[in-house]
């Protein structure tokens, strides 16, 4: 994919102001192992500090720097410059799907509004006040939750996903993703609660299975999975007339 | 938005986009098709004038791409029915292949027969 090396200089395009915004270009020094995260904070520090753009962890925990990375929605503190650069080159913009702040920095409140939407909190039940729950790691139902639940997120897949695009009420497949994990959570109280707040018409019924999330997400993740677990589950509970 | 930006261009998008210009041809076919038959009762002499112009070698061609869009729809349908009834398999990008190889195959068996 890349033909620059260590010590040669990349061709940096990043997106600048708002909707309206504007491609500017930079000069970035490659070096090795460079990430891409590295690149944009190459361009704050000592090129243009106005530059705004979100982190943290640094390490793929925490989900904040993801954006938008020649054409494709990315993690970028682990998404090596050797992997995306085309002929010692980087487009970076904002994420898709999301309301842009300012440069590369999206506000991510709609997202994380879709997983309340998608009643996609735990639904604690009183339990055995004098022990733990016994959870079989064996059972199916958690092999399906543990399938799911290593998100972080990030909105990578909600950026990837065109049924976003097309229906902005869509639930999105990070909130579906994780209402899939609490319908296989033995613990929770509420399953029923989870399928009725996915079922509607924004919900896993208006996915088409395109499966660009799953293509994109960087835990190597599968909400596709989720979701059609999700379409199984509630069209059985429809039928018991559970919903 | 451009149909072939970099997010777009996997295997299980591109089943999408066949699956849905396939449903979308036949779409536009049928109505045809149901005129055309519906010669059948009001002017028979009409239909066969018409079963004779489908004897040409390009309408001859059409009808090749014509099951190979059936043969595409139903494929990608099976496809889809199996992700949402059947319990998951991540061999996703083998069931596109299969499918589009399926219509593929159709299409050639057809072609053989025809000519």
């Amino acid at each position: 994919m890349t033909s620059v090396n260590s010590g040669e200089t990349l061709k940096v395009d990043i997106w600048r102001g708002g909707e309206d915004g504007y491609y500017q270009s930079f000069a970035v020094p490659h070096e090795t192992s460079q990430t891409v995260l590295d690149i944009v904070t190459y361009v704050q520090r000592k090129l243009d500090p106005t530059l705004s753009y979100r982190f943290s962890c640094r390490v793929g925990m925490c989900g904040s720097c993801a954006m938008t990375v020649n054409g494709r929605p990315r993690w970028t503190c682990r998404t090596h410059v050797d992997l995306v650069a085309e002929d010692g080159k980087i487009t970076i913009e904002p994420m898709r799907n999301f309301p842009l702040i300012k440069d590369l920095a999206v506000d991510m409140t709609v997202f994380f509004d879709k997983w309340r939407d998608a009643n996609a909190r735990f639904a604690p039940s009183d339990g055995d006040l004098n022990g733990f729950v016994n959870v079989d790691p064996e059972s199916r139902e958690r092999k399906e939750a543990n399938a799911a639940i290593e998100c972080i997120g990030c909105g990578v897949c909600y950026a990837a996903c065109d049924v976003v695009a097309w229906n902005p009420d869509y639930l999105g497949p990070a909130a579906l993703n994780r209402a899939w994990t609490l319908v296989n959570d033995v613990r929770d109280a509420d399953p029923k609660g989870h399928l009725k707040a996915v079922a509607g018409d924004a919900g896993c019924h208006a996915c088409h299975s395109q499966q660009g999330c799953a293509s994109h997400c960087p835990k190597s993740l599968s909400p596709t999975a989720s979701i059609a677990g999700l379409k199984r589950k509630s069209f059985a509970a429809l039928l018991k007339g559970e919903l | 938005m451009t149909v072939l930006a970099a997010h777009r261009n996997h295997p299980t998008y591109w089943a999408f986009i066949l699956h849905r210009l396939s449903g979308l041809g036949l779409a536009l076919f049928l109505p045809m098709h149901l005129y055309v038959l519906s010669m059948a009762i009001g002017d028979g002499a009409r239909l066969d004038a018409f079963l004779d112009w489908t004897e040409q070698p390009l309408v001859k061609v059409a009808e090749v791409g014509l099951v190979v869009l059936l043969a595409l729809h139903m494929a990608g349908g099976l496809r889809l029915l199996a992700i949402e009834f059947l319990p998951w398999r991540d061999s996703q990008k083998t069931f596109a292949a299969f499918a589009g190889s399926f219509a593929v195959g159709v299409g050639v068996l057809y072609l053989l027969n025809v000519v």
